[in-house]
């Protein structure tokens, strides 16, 4: 985690690379379905999600060494940082195990960021406020996407449907960090410039509930499982090693190239 | 020495239009409405503000670099092409010679009336014509396309794929 000497700014930094990591981490997921996605169109749209989503992290990260100075760019946020500095959510860095997993956990991910977005139109700071209106427009599409694709394969086949039904159940005890707010979320919720991501909640699960309802998939009862959390504080699963390592491979191995 | 640049703000806007989209070339920054402010500064400087179509677009810096570089030629010595995200870009700010030149391209334009830009799900997809043929009988192959602001269509008359600048 970032600590300067300015624990205000410290907060509103951390929390900008919580938002551009959560965003950044899936994009470098989901970019690895190029080439590999099932049906061309879905290989396109899967990378098209990607690109959006390292659209939002590079706003994010350009805001955030704004505000961090000295030799900071987003570049060297995103591939200059190691995993315990990274502030992504642990579902986020989880393999992409097969179709009916990705998806679903987009599905998770796209309703979450939707909300949050949506709370953050109202922030006081303004960059953060345009950051979000810009980005809405696009998590619409991801949404609307992905909830459409669970109901295909949910009420698809017994194979498509057993597929989904055991992504739910290997996703879901990962849902309940997106909620659980880390310290720098709480500061920029008191500072008028974050979200309260647990006010999120429950209309989270609404919206989630009357997807997998209509997937023909079976409708997690809030509050009965133990969720997994400690991505937001930098405490990461395995997985995310081996992600940065190949993501920064270059600017590690051939420091400042460019081209 | 300084030099006055004679060059006034409303030929700045129509030299703009001689950048292009590099993804879709027909189209300049003006038909796509991304150029949102010309600023003249001082003798010899001049401030441009352009938005994003869509946060990941990748031909932003193409188009900042094409946009310097005209203006350079000119005269300018210091061009600043700045770029603000609010408010957020939509197809509705593209101009009628634009949805015009994007048609003759074989790209369906945004629909005039904007259908689909909300944000409940499962709403109706849009009647989109075929850019070939003119039919309404079309349908939606996928909402992602071949760069971030298409989706892909086909027509069910003259069975063509095409793909339909998607609402924004
Ligand atoms: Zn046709």
């Amino acid at each position: 985690m970032y600590q300067p000497v300015n624990t205000q700014a410290a907060n509103l930094v951390n929390y900008l690379l919580h938002l551009g990591d959560n965003a950044l981490i899936l994009s470098q997921r989901n970019s690895e379905w190029c080439g590999h996605g099932p049906v061309l169109e879905q290989d396109i749209a899967i990378t098209n999600i990607s690109l959006d989503l390292i659209g939002q992290a590079r706003s994010f990260y350009q805001y955030a060494a704004s505000l961090e100075g000295g030799d900071a760019t987003e570049d060297s946020l995103a591939y200059l940082r190691g995993e315990r500095t990274y502030l992504n959510c642990l579902m986020n860095e989880l393999p992409n195990g097969d179709w009916g997993q990705t998806i679903m956990r987009q599905f998770f991910f796209s309703v979450y960021q939707q909300l949050l977005y949506n709370a953050l139109l109202q922030s006081r700071d303004e960059t953060v406020a345009a950051i979000a209106e810009k980005s809405l427009k696009e998590v619409t599409y991801h949404v609307r996407w992905s909830s459409e694709w669970v109901i295909r394969l949910g009420d698809g086949t017994d194979e498509s449907h057993a597929r989904m039904e055991k992504a739910l159940n290997m996703l879901w005890s990962y849902t309940g960090e997106f909620f659980m707010p880390a310290g720098y979320e709480t500061a920029a919720v008191a500072e008028g410039i974050g979200a309260d991501v647990a006010a999120l909640q429950q209309r989270w699960m609404e919206q989630v509930a009357a997807v997998l309802q209509e997937a023909t998939l079976p409708v997690p009862v809030a509050g009965k499982t133990w969720m997994q959390s400690g991505g937001k504080e930098g405490k990461h699963s395995e997985h995310l090693g081996f992600l940065l390592a190949e993501m920064q491979y270059l600017q590690r191995a051939y420091p400042g190239a460019t081209w | 020495m300084s030099s006055v640049i004679n060059i006034s703000v409303a030929a700045i806007w129509s030299l703009l239009e001689q950048v292009t989209d590099p993804e879709v070339p027909v189209l300049s920054v003006i038909d796509l409405g991304i150029v949102r402010d010309v600023q003249l500064r001082g003798d010899d400087g001049v401030e441009v503000t352009i938005t994003p179509t869509y946060s990941g677009c990748p031909a932003m810096d193409v188009i900042s670099m094409q946009i310097r570089m005209l203006l350079l030629e000119q005269g300018f010595k210091e061009v600043v092409v700045k770029q603000v995200l609010s408010p957020a870009w939509t197809t509705g700010w593209m101009s009628e010679a634009g949805r015009q030149k994007l048609l003759a391209y074989g790209i369906a334009p945004p629909n005039q009336v904007q259908q689909v830009c909300r944000q409940e799900l499962f709403a109706p997809h849009e009647a989109v014509a075929c850019p070939q043929c003119g039919s309404y009988h079309t349908r939606l192959v996928s909402e992602f396309g071949s760069t971030a602001c298409k989706s892909l269509y086909q027509c069910n008359d003259c069975h063509e794929p095409f793909d339909y600048f998607k609402c924004h």
